[in-house]
C-alpha cells in the first residue's frame, strides 16, 4: 500500500526529545504514507509515548522536526495540531471519567465547528461500536475497560483527523478484545484515515500494520515492512519470543 | 459463578436500628450539648423568645442536640438487596431515647459541675446567667428535668420514623418553620403589608419578638397543611411543566418570565427599605459568587483571593465617578464608567491568571489567596494614597440614574442589582453550555488530556478569569455606588471565604444553588445581626456538615452530584472489568 514516491503525510525528522537534561529520543525518523498502518514496537520506557506527545506538540523537541502533509507542526501549541487534523487515542484510554460517553465524544468534536459532519460522525462512531450508542447516558468512568477502550476510539475519531495516533490500544484487554481491536482498526483504516499505532504486543500489531519501527531506548533500531520484521531472526527473539 | 442472594427466595434477616449507635451518636449529642453552653450560645439565644413565654431560642438549640441524635439513632440502615426490610417500632424510639438520655445524662453532669465548681476564669461565657439558664434557676431539679426532656426529645426524634413519609415531612417543616417563624419576626414585620394590617402582626407576635402561642399554633397548622396537601404535587406539577412542547413550551416560560418580573418589580416595594437593604446586599454578594462559580465551580480553578476583583471594580468606578478622587476625577456616571469597569477587571483577570496558568490545586488556592491579600494592600498603603486615598479610601462615590431616576436608597438599588445578577445568571446558563463550557469541563476532568483533545488550556484559565473577575468587579462598583464610598477594610480574605462558602454550600457549579446559598448565608445572617458572633461559627459547622452529608450542596448541578457519587459506581466498573478479564468465562 505505501507508495514510496508520495510525500509522507507524517513524518519525524531526525527528532530528538529530552526531559529536562534526560533525553529519551535520539533521532528518530518516522515516515508515515497516506493510507498507512503503521506500527511503533518496542518496550518499556523505550519512549513510544513520548514519541506521539512530541508528534502532538505536547512536549517539544530538542531538535528535529515533524511534519504534516509537508507542513512542519513542531513547535505549533497541541490545539493547533490537533486542528490540522492529528488525534490521539491516550495511552490506558484516559477517558473523562466522570463526564457521560456522549460528552466524552462532544469534546472529541471540539475543535470542529461543522455540525452537520460532526453528526454524521456521531453516526460513522455508533456504526463502528454499537454498543457506545447503548451507553451514551453513562458515566464513562463507570464503563467496563472494553467499553472505554470503544470510547477512547470514538472521542478520537470524532476529530475527524486524518491520522490516528494509539497508544497501546491491546493494553489491558483480554485476547479476544485485542482481536476485536485490531479489527476495527483495520476498519478505521480502511475508511481513509492513516493509523499510526504504538504497541508491546508485537504480533498483533504487525499482523494488521503494513510496516513496523522498532524502538530501543529512544532509537529506532528496526523498520521494514510487517512480513520482514515477523521473520527477523533478531526480531523473533527479542519481540516475538512466543513464535518459536 | 456462586448464586447470589437475590436469586435465593430466603432473604437474609433485615438489618435493624443499631443501639450500640444510639450510644455513639448519645455522646456526640452530649458533646454538643455541652458546647451549646460553654460557647456562651446558649446565654445569647435564651435572650430570643421563639414562642413568647415558654419558649426561647436557647432552648430550642438545646433541644435540638438531642432531638437530632435521636433522629440519626432511630433511622434504619438502608435495606440492601437480599435483605428483609426491617421492622418500623420500639427500637425505632428505643435508640432515640438511649441517644437522647445519653445527651441528657452527659449534659446534667456538666450542669452539676459547672453548677458547684467556677471555671468562668477560663471558660468566661460560663457566667452566672448561664447557670441559671442551666438549672432552670431551680438547681439540681431544674437540671434533671432538663435531662428527662432531652431524653423525651431524643425518644420523640426516633418515634419520628414511624410516620409515614408524607406526615413526616409535615411534621419536621412545621416544628422548622415555627422556629424561622419565632427568629424573623423582623421578617414578617417589616412587610410594608403586614405593617399596614397591624392586627396580623399582633395576632401573630403580640407586642415584641417571638410568635405568641397561638401564632405558633396558626404558624404551625399552615405550615403543616401546605406540606401535607402539596406532597408530590409540586414534584408532579414541574414535571408536567417540563414535559411541555412547542407553542406551550413557549408560553410556559413566557408567562413564568412575566411572573418572576413582576414579582421582582414591586417585591422591594413589599419588603420596605430594611429588608430591601439586606437583599442589596445578598445581591452583591451574588454577583461575586456567580462570578467564582465560573472560576471554582466550572473551570475548577481554586481562587481563594477572588476578593480582588471586587475591590478592582469598586475603585475604579470610585476614580472614574467620584469627584474627590484624589488623582484624577473624571466624573464619568456609573453607566459610562462600565466599560472601564470591565477592562480593569479583563487586565486583573489576565494579571492574575497568567501567573498561575501552570499551577493546580492546593498551589493555586495557596497563590492567588496571596494576590488577594497584595491588592487589599496595594489599596491600602501609603505610597498609592495619592491614587486610592489609602486608608482614608475614596468618598462621594455618586448615585446611579437610570433616565430621570435616581438610585439612591435600598429600594432603588435593588433594581440595578437584580437586573445584572438575572444577566449574570444567564450569561452563566449560556456559558455552561457553550464551547468554552464544555472546554471547562474537560479541564477541570483531566486537563493534560483535554489539551490532547485540542482544547486550549491557556485560553480557557483566562476566559474563566477574565469572566470571573468581571462579574465580581460590577458586583464591586454597585457596591461602591450603594453605600457611597471604598475602603480598603471592605476587601478582606472574609469576603473571599465568604463567597467560596456560599457557593459550596449552595451548590457548585449550579446557579439556582449559588443564588439560594447567597440568600440564605448572607440574607440570614443581616436578620439576626444579634447573634452575629455565632456566624462563622454556623457557616464552620455548616460547611462541614454540608461535606460529610451533601457535599454537592443544597442545589446540586446534576453533573456535580454525579461526580461526588462517583466512588460507588467506579466499584461496579472494576467488577466489570475483573469480570471481563476473568480467566474462567462463563460459558
Ligand atoms: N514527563 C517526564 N519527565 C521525565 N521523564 C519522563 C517523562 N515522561 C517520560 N519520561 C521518561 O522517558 C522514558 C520514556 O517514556 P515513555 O513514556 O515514552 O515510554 P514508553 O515507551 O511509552 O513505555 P511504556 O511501554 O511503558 O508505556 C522513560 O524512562 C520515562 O521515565
Ligand atoms: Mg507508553
Amino acid at each position: 500500500m505505501s507508495t514510496t514516491d508520495a510525500t509522507p503525510v507524517l513524518e519525524l525528522r531526525s527528532v530528538s526529545t529530552h526531559y529536562g537534561p534526560i533525553q529519551v529520543l535520539r533521532d528518530v525518523d518516522v515516515a508515515i504514507y497516506p493510507g498507512e498502518i503503521v506500527c511503533l514496537l518496542g518496550g518499556n520506557a523505550s519512549g513510544k509515548t513520548t514519541t506521539l506527545k512530541t508528534i502532538l506538540g505536547y512536549v517539544k523537541p530538542s531538535s528535529g522536526s515533524v511534519h504534516l502533509e509537508g507542513q512542519r507542526i513542531s513547535g505549533l501549541p497541541t490545539t493547533e495540531v490537533v486542528e490540522r487534523g492529528i488525534s490521539m487515542v491516550p495511552e490506558n484510554r484516559r477517558l473523562f471519567k466522570r463526564m457521560t460517553v456522549r460528552e466524552n465524544l462532544e469534546i472529541g468534536a471540539y475543535l470542529r465547528s461543522d455540525r452537520d459532519a460532526v453528526e454524521d460522525d456521531y453516526e460513522r462512531v455508533f456504526e463502528l461500536f454499537p454498543r457506545v450508542k447503548e451507553r451514551l447516558h453513562q458515566r464513562a468512568g463507570t464503563l467496563s475497560g472494553g467499553e472505554q477502550q470503544m470510547v477512547a476510539v470514538g472521542r478520537a475519531l470524532m476529530a475527524r483527523p486524518s491520522v490516528l495516533l494509539m497508544d497501546e490500544p491491546s493494553m489491558g484487554l483480554a485476547p479476544v478484545l485485542v482481536q476485536q481491536n485490531f479489527d476495527i482498526i483495520q476498519q478505521i483504516n480502511q475508511a481513509g484515515t492513516t493509523v499510526f499505532v504504538v504497541e508491546q504486543n508485537a504480533n498483533m500489531a504487525l499482523s494488521i500494520a503494513d510496516r513496523g519501527y522498532v524502538l530501543q531506548t529512544g532509537r529506532i533500531v528496526l523498520s521494514d515492512h510487517s512480513d520482514a520484521l515477523l521473520s527477523n531472526p533478531e526480531m523473533q527473539r527479542a519481540y516475538l519470543g512466543q513464535i518459536d | 459463578m456462586s448464586l447470589t442472594a437475590a436469586e435465593t427466595t430466603e432473604l437474609l434477616p433485615a438489618r435493624e436500628v443499631q443501639l450500640d449507635r444510639a450510644v455513639r451518636v448519645g455522646l456526640i449529642g452530649g458533646l454538643t450539648a455541652m458546647f451549646i453552653v460553654t460557647s456562651g450560645m446558649l446565654e445569647t439565644f435564651d435572650l430570643r423568645m421563639i414562642v413568647d413565654p415558654i419558649l426561647s431560642l436557647g432552648y430550642v438549640t438545646l433541644m435540638a442536640a438531642p432531638f437530632a441524635v435521636g433522629y440519626v439513632a432511630g433511622k434504619a440502615p438502608p435495606v440492601l438487596e437480599g435483605y428483609a426490610a426491617p421492622s418500623v417500632g420500639a427500637r425505632n424510639v428505643q435508640a432515640g431515647a438511649i441517644a437522647g438520655a445519653l445527651t441528657g445524662a452527659i449534659y446534667a453532669l456538666y450542669a452539676l459541675i459547672i453548677h458547684v465548681l467556677d471555671f468562668s476564669s477560663v471558660f468566661i461565657k460560663l457566667t452566672e446567667q448561664t447557670k441559671k439558664i442551666v438549672t432552670l434557676d431551680m438547681g439540681a431539679g431544674g437540671v434533671l428535668i432538663l435531662a428527662l426532656v432531652m431524653a423525651v426529645s431524643g425518644a420523640v426524634g426516633g418515634a419520628v420514623h414511624l410516620l409515614e413519609r408524607r406526615w413526616k415531612r409535615a411534621v419536621l417543616y412545621s416544628a422548622f418553620w415555627v422556629v424561622m417563624f419565632g427568629l424573623l419576626e423582623v421578617l414578617v414585620s417589616q412587610i410594608a403589608f403586614v405593617r399596614r394590617i397591624s392586627a396580623v402582626k399582633e395576632l401573630l407576635y403580640g407586642t415584641d419578638a417571638g410568635l405568641t402561642l397561638i401564632g405558633a399554633v396558626i404558624i404551625g397548622g399552615l405550615v403543616f397543611a401546605a406540606y401535607y396537601y402539596l406532597d408530590g404535587r409540586v414534584r408532579a406539577a414541574t414535571r408536567r411543566a417540563m414535559a411541555l412542547e412547542g407553542q406551550q413550551r413557549r408560553r410556559f416560560i413566557l408567562i413564568s418570565l412575566g411572573v418572576a418580573i413582576v414579582f421582582l418589580a414591586v417585591l422591594p416595594q413589599i419588603l420596605g427599605p430594611f429588608l430591601s437593604e439586606v437583599l442589596d446586599l445578598a445581591g452583591v454578594f451574588l454577583l461575586m459568587a456567580l462570578g467564582l462559580n465560573i472560576v471554582v465551580g466550572f473551570a475548577g480553578l481554586l481562587d481563594l483571593g477572588y476578593v480582588a476583583f471586587f475591590a478592582v471594580g469598586a475603585y475604579t468606578t470610585a476614580i472614574l465617578t467620584s469627584p474627590v478622587s484624589p488623582k484624577w476625577s473624571p466624573e464619568l456616571s456609573f453607566w459610562t464608567a462600565i466599560p472601564f469597569i470591565i477592562l480593569a477587571a479583563a487586565a486583573a483577570g489576565v494579571m492574575v491568571g497568567t501567573p498561575v496558568l501552570r499551577l493546580r490545586g492546593d498551589y493555586l488556592a495557596i497563590v492567588t489567596l496571596g494576590f488577594g491579600e497584595i491588592a487589599r494592600i496595594l489599596f491600602l498603603s501609603d505610597a498609592l494614597k495619592p491614587y486610592f486615598g489609602g486608608a482614608q479610601g475614596m468618598l462621594l462615590i455618586p448615585d446611579i440614574d437610570i433616565g430621570p431616576f435616581t438610585i439612591d436608597d435600598s429600594i432603588s438599588f435593588f433594581y440595578p442589582i437584580y437586573a445584572f445578577v438575572i444577566l449574570f445568571a444567564y450569561l452563566s446558563y449560556a456559558l455552561q453550555d457553550s464551547r468554552v463550557g464544555r472546554a471547562w469541563m474537560a479541564m477541570r476532568e483531566d486537563e493534560s488530556v483535554a489539551e490532547a483533545m485540542g482544547v486550549n488550556i491557556v485560553a480557557a484559565k483566562l476566559w474563566a478569569f477574565v469572566i470571573g473577575a468581571i462579574f465580581a468587579a460590577i458586583g464591586g462598583a454597585l457596591f461602591a455606588h450603594k453605600i457611597g464610598s471604598v475602603f480598603p477594610e471592605s476587601f478582606a480574605i472574609l469576603v473571599s471565604i465568604t463567597v467560596l462558602v456560599l457557593i459550596i454550600v449552595g451548590g457548585m457549579g449550579s446557579v439556582p444553588g449559588v443564588t439560594v446559598g447567597a440568600l440564605a448565608l448572607v440574607a440570614l445572617p443581616e436578620l439576626l445581626r444579634e447573634f452575629a458572633e455565632f456566624k462563622f461559627l454556623f457557616y464552620g459547622t455548616l460547611l462541614i456538615f454540608m461535606m460529610l452529608n451533601r457535599p454537592e450542596g443544597f442545589i446540586p448541578s446534576r453533573r456535580r452530584a454525579r461526580e461526588l457519587h462517583l466512588d460507588e459506581v467506579e466499584q461496579d466498573a472494576w467488577l466489570a472489568q475483573a469480570a471481563e478479564q476473568d480467566p474462567a468465562p462463563a460459558e
